[in-house]
């Protein structure tokens, strides 16, 4: 065949012809799509029509700054984001510690398979699960009520409980994959020398684990600034930046001012990216 | 490495009561939906099958399962051709702007639902023109999905080497010869990990769905979120949470039995 035999010769045409189709879809399409939301931010609204006007302005960025409640919403969302990072943290290092340094090998495939399964569980479903759980008369005030005390209830409490709780395998399994690289005789080398469990653990083996734990941070960072469903299902009448975004898609219909909202929860990955570059995170996603 | 008695037993104590609480409010689900309190009390009231056959009989949840798995297959198949060429370009030729591409596939799931939400929102409406409906759910949904397949090819490319197609080609097979003869068929199980990340993906999205989906079309997780908040439709909207849970079981067989190719997407999955 003849465009075989083009193919062969040239391999560039090959690349071009194989990358322009997802190019085209995510390049041209997809980036596009960013760009002009990134425009609409800097555009206005008529506040009498509702209708979007295209002329420059940063009022949307102002009003971001300036106007109270966004400001207490994104920083809100930060402490939520950096709280559930703290707790998936605290839960996910001692589990994958003990499944990469002590369980056996069958026990550490059953381990892996358990840590994983929840996640092809429906997210939503894992949310609304937690409704179940925290609800009046609910299986946690049942738990509760002997030791005196009773379910948090819905509000900011079960937001950052069932964020934590929906991306505790995204921080498991990079710490496990960063363990699982350190060699155990590191381990007994240090023992040799006299250390002390303790010693090790804060001398040897956080220091090796940390870009581990910072990879597993992005994911619940990035996951827990974007969210607004779980914080609709168990965060009683509080509001993360995701809310603010979606009522101004929907309800209130201001996109620019929705398009400046989004560019938050961005803008905070980026700088929390470019501040942990340096520890080689990225290269344990 | 021997770690002291101790130090053993208080880590797998830790571990068990970790996977325990992980499961536990699977479990309830599961348990609630055969609970006769319609509030779900704990301890359940009283056993009952009542709503099983409610939600086998209710429109909306068959209405929505339908719309959700034909999503589903359109987005992963759209993702699987797309994914895959963007691997093979990636993988086998040399060009500039290699890191930019890998970094642009990967961006429509590392940026936050709610930005790819509005920005294609935005386009369909206003660029595109669309209505929003069945399509721009399907074209949202592949955006994100071609990562999954993106990855798992790659990876296998990457371990496989060039050498098979190159023997291929000096045999005198052509292009399209040597992808359907040699290629194809060791891509084959990274496809399928592929694919099933993608579908399961698509399955459970929500947040890029609110976003594109018009007001007709609801897909499974749009119909349990619309449902959530309804005293009456509580049990219905249960039994069908609890049969998504018990059905997350057939995808990790599945990658089972694919094994080896388990590892290699984990990350595409959210």
């Amino acid at each position: 065949m003849a465009s075989t035999g083009v193919l062969h010769r040239r391999p560039g045409l090959r690349a071009g012809l194989l990358l322009a189709p997802p190019l085209l879809w995510l390049g041209v399409a997809y980036l596009g799509a960013l760009a002009a939301l990134f425009v609409t931010a800097f555009w206005g609204q008529n506040s009498f029509t509702g209708e979007v006007e295209r002329t420059w302005t940063l009022r949307n960025f102002h009003d971001l700054i300036t106007i109270g409640v966004y400001r207490t919403v994104t920083l809100r969302t930060i402490g939520i984001a950096a709280l559930v990072t703290v707790v998936d943290a605290v839960i996910a290092f001692p589990v994958a510690f003990y499944m990469a340094k002590v369980a056996s090998r069958r026990t550490q495939g059953i381990l892996v398979v358990a840590v994983l399964m929840p996640l092809w569980a429906s997210y939503l479903v894992k949310a609304y699960a937690w409704r179940g759980m925290l609800g009046t008369g609910g299986l946690v005030s049942w738990v509760a009520r002997p030791f005196g005390l009773d379910t948090p209830g819905y509000g900011l409490t079960a937001v950052i409980v069932t964020l934590a709780y929906l991306w505790l395998p995204f921080m498991i399994l990079p710490i496990y994959a960063g363990l699982e690289r350190l060699p155990g005789s590191l381990l007994e080398a240090s023992a040799d020398l006299g250390a002390r469990n303790g010693t090790t653990l804060r001398r040897v083996v956080l220091p090796t684990v940390f870009p581990a734990i910072v990879a597993g941070s992005i994911f619940t960072f990035s996951l827990t600034l974007g969210d607004y469903i779980a914080v609709k299902i168990v965060g009683g009448a509080n509001q993360m930046l995701g809310n603010v975004v979606y009522d101004n898609v929907g309800a209130a219909n201001n996109l620019p001012f929705a398009a400046a909202m989004a560019t938050v929860p961005v803008v905070v990955m980026l700088v929390y990216l470019a501040a942990v570059r340096r520890t080689g995170a990225l290269d344990n996603l | 490495m021997t770690f002291s008695r101790g130090l053993r037993t208080g880590l797998l104590v830790f571990t068990a009561l970790a996977l325990a609480l992980v499961y536990t409010p699977l479990a309830l689900v599961v348990l609630n939906s055969f609970n006769t309190d319609k509030s779900f009390g704990w301890p359940p009231s009283g056993l009952t099958l009542e709503w099983w056959g409610a939600a086998a009989q209710s429109e909306g949840a068959r209405a929505a399962l339908l719309v959700s798995v034909e999503v589903a297959l359109l987005a992963t198949v759209l993702s699987l051709v797309l994914g895959t060429m963007a691997a093979l370009a990636l993988q086998r030729h040399r060009f500039f702007g290699r890191n930019a591409v890998s970094l642009l596939i990967i961006l429509p799931i590392a940026l936050p639902g709610i930005v790819t939400g509005i920005a294609l929102n935005n386009a369909f409406r206003t660029i595109f023109g669309w209505e929003l409906g069945f399509l721009t759910i399907v074209v949202a949904h592949a955006t994100f999905c071609i990562v999954t397949v993106f990855n798992n090819v790659q990876a296998r490319l990457r371990r496989l080497g060039g050498n098979l197609e190159e023997a291929s080609m000096d045999l005198g097979a052509g292009t399209f010869t040597t992808f359907r003869l040699v290629t194809f068929p060791l891509l084959r199980s990274a496809l399928l990990a592929g694919g099933l990340l993608a579908f399961a993906l698509s399955f459970d999205e929500i947040i890029v769905t609110t976003f594109t989906a018009g007001a007709r079309e609801q897909t499974l997780p749009l119909w349990i979120f619309n449902n959530l908040f309804r005293p009456n439709q509580a049990p219905v909207v249960n039994v069908v949470a609890a049969v998504l849970i018990v059905a997350s079981i057939v995808p990790i067989w599945l990658a089972q039995r694919l094994s080896g190719s388990q590892n290699e997407g984990l990350t595409g999955a959210r």
